[in-house]
């Protein structure tokens, strides 16, 4: 399937156009994980009633989820234009009563104890409802996601899929320069008691059979190789474009590398 | 108070399939344990982990549950603190916290299981409804209400075990967000709420007999306060005292704050725990008492200030 190709380029220009409105903007983090939620949301998710739930625990991702419940409709044109603004409803993390936004995010490591939760509360209803988690490589340093992640696989939470994007960068620093002792991530997941797969986090055949692989019976993590800021070579690997917005010819520039993908 | 608690969620969870309790490695007494063996499912155990035990009550409440999140109130409110704050009150999820021993009722386990900033670090975040029940027929009338309450987030401050019933006889059910009369008629009106209550009874007791009437009112809801209420008290009396077992930064500056507001000309006293690490072990009294809330030193002050 080539279609998340060309979704993923149409959701990258228009973070870009986004970009341009505002003073900062959480463009890299969006690109790291541009790939995995889109074939999570467009292609795995169940969106006829009940709904699967996306909850996007790295909060500081949402630019992504925006344009994508945008272009289902879920969220308006208006409310894109209106980002950040006193008179729009989107700010620079997702606030639950949102329309497609599962929880209120930001505060790192909280996402997964939450996605637990509902998880949980969809097994006691005997519903198939599952629950995609996407979590930061760096919020994982946060206690409370080991917390999570021992009690979804005490509960053995087949219905939880937590999605590493593992682009290797905290707010600081490389994560495996500044903690090594982070690594390995997928034998301290196997040892938790969930079911691990790894893919290439920008290809969506990767990130489609690491997703299916999970056995229903306990939680599962994907790893996914990731690069911050991928699609635009200034912004890979660059901390700086954590928080920024790209001046008019970084734009520029950023756009052509983003059509030639 | 904790039976009284367990007894109550026992009744109501039995009827109510979406009721589910999250406890944190408590071990869960009478009705508790009774619950958990015919409820498995909804009873779940977090274990030594606060922080998931309240994002997953989030979570289940999000999808439609009610949980109730119980342990040691300082493992309730302080450890999982920015869970309470994100989780349940940002995004405005009817879930109760349930923090058992408040205040100094740990009284021989040390500062670090003593709630004692718990109603003051409670009442300051947005959306949070702060309870705290005077005995145990308040307790079962909270938790009735907070199981299928829809206003949004509660801590509910419970003390331990043992405590007297002081409300049996009084007219006035309890009612969120209002103010309850345990004595009145004085002309001296104290203001409490929580297990020192049954102290303040006894206080007031011993002040009318030796000529100094006293009322005595109970705060059940902290937060949102019945400032009506509160000033209809001060109104009605010529001089108000607050005792709480907590810092200084809860009920007594409210009510301090409200009598300049609507200018009140009689006096108002305030007594509260130190704002201070006690490092004391002994009975509740005896912590109480090292805090400066005893009823020795409280009838003294108030003998001083109202001759």
């Amino acid at each position: 399937m080539t279609d998340s190709v060309s979704r993923c380029r149409r959701y990258r220009r228009r973070i870009l156009d986004i970009s341009q409105r505002v003073t900062a903007l959480h463009i890299a983090p969006a690109f790291s994980c541009t790939e995995l939620v889109d074939v999570i949301y467009n292609e795995t998710m169940r969106h006829d009633a009940p709904e699967d739930i996306f909850l996007m625990s790295k909060g500081h991702g949402c630019m992504i989820l925006y344009v994508i419940l945008a272009e289902r409709g879920i969220l308006s044109d208006e409310d894109l234009l209106s980002y950040c603004t006193p008179s729009g409803r989107l700010g620079a993390h997702p606030d639950f009563g949102t329309p497609g936004i599962a929880a209120s995010t930001g505060s790192l490591g909280h996402g997964l104890s939450i996605a637990a939760g509902q998880a949980y509360a969809e097994f006691l209803k005997g519903s198939h409802v599952k629950t995609f988690c996407v979590v930061s490589d760096g919020e994982l340093q946060e206690g409370s996601s080991w917390e999570a992640m021992m009690m979804s696989a005490n509960l053995r939470l087949g219905n939880l899929t937590m999605i590493v994007d593992n682009n290797d960068f905290s707010g600081l620093e490389r994560m495996s320069i500044g903690h090594p002792a982070f690594y390995p991530l997928t034998q301290k997941f196997e040892s938790f008691g969930w079911s691990v797969a790894t893919c290439d986090g920008h290809d969506a055949d990767s990130i489609r059979t690491a997703l299916a692989s999970s056995d229903g019976k306990r939680p599962h993590a994907v790893v996914a190789t990731t690069v911050k800021g991928k699609g635009v070579s200034f912004m890979e690997h660059e901390n700086l474009w954590h928080y920024r917005s790209p001046s008019q010819a970084e734009y520029a520039q950023a756009i052509r590398e983003v059509e030639q993908t | 108070m904790r039976n009284r608690f367990a007894e109550t969620f026992f009744e109501i969870a039995t009827n109510d399939s979406r009721q589910c309790m999250i406890v944190a490695d408590i071990s869960p007494a009478g009705s508790m344990a009774r619950f958990r063996d015919e409820h498995p499912d909804r009873f779940i155990n977090t274990g030594v982990a606060e922080q998931v035990m309240i994002g997953m009550a989030a979570g289940m409440c999000q999808r439609g549950l009610r949980p109730f999140a119980y342990t040691i109130a300082t493992f309730a409110l302080y450890r999982p603190f920015e869970m309470v704050r994100d989780d349940l009150c940002y995004q405005g999820l009817p879930v109760t916290v349930v923090g058992i021993g408040g205040g100094v009722t740990y009284s021989t386990l040390g500062a670090t299981h003593h709630a004692q900033e718990d109603v003051a670090i409670a009442m300051s975040v947005p959306r949070l409804n702060v309870l705290a029940p005077c005995d145990p027929l308040e307790v079962e009338a909270m938790t009735r209400w907070c199981a299928t309450q829809e206003i949004g987030p509660v801590y509910l401050r419970l003390g331990k075990a043992g405590e007297p019933k002081l409300t049996e006889h009084i007219a006035q059910p309890w009612e969120f967000g209002r103010v309850r009369w345990i004595r009145t008629g004085g002309d001296h009106c104290i203001i409490t709420y929580g297990v020192i209550t049954k102290m303040v009874v006894d206080l007031s007791e011993e002040l009318t007999s030796s000529g100094i009437s006293t009322s005595v009112l109970t705060v059940p809801t902290l937060k949102p306060l019945d400032y009506e209420g509160l000033a209809e008290a001060l109104k009605s009396h010529d001089s108000v005292t607050v005792i709480e077992e907590c810092v200084p930064r809860a009920l007594g500056m409210e009510v301090q704050s409200l009598a300049f507001r609507i200018g009140y000309g009689g006096a108002v006293r305030t007594f509260s725990l130190q704002d201070e690490f006690i490092h004391c072990y002994g009975s509740h009294s005896d912590i109480l008492q090292a805090h400066g809330l005893s009823l020795d030193r409280i009838i003294e002050g108030f003998k001083m200030q109202t001759k």
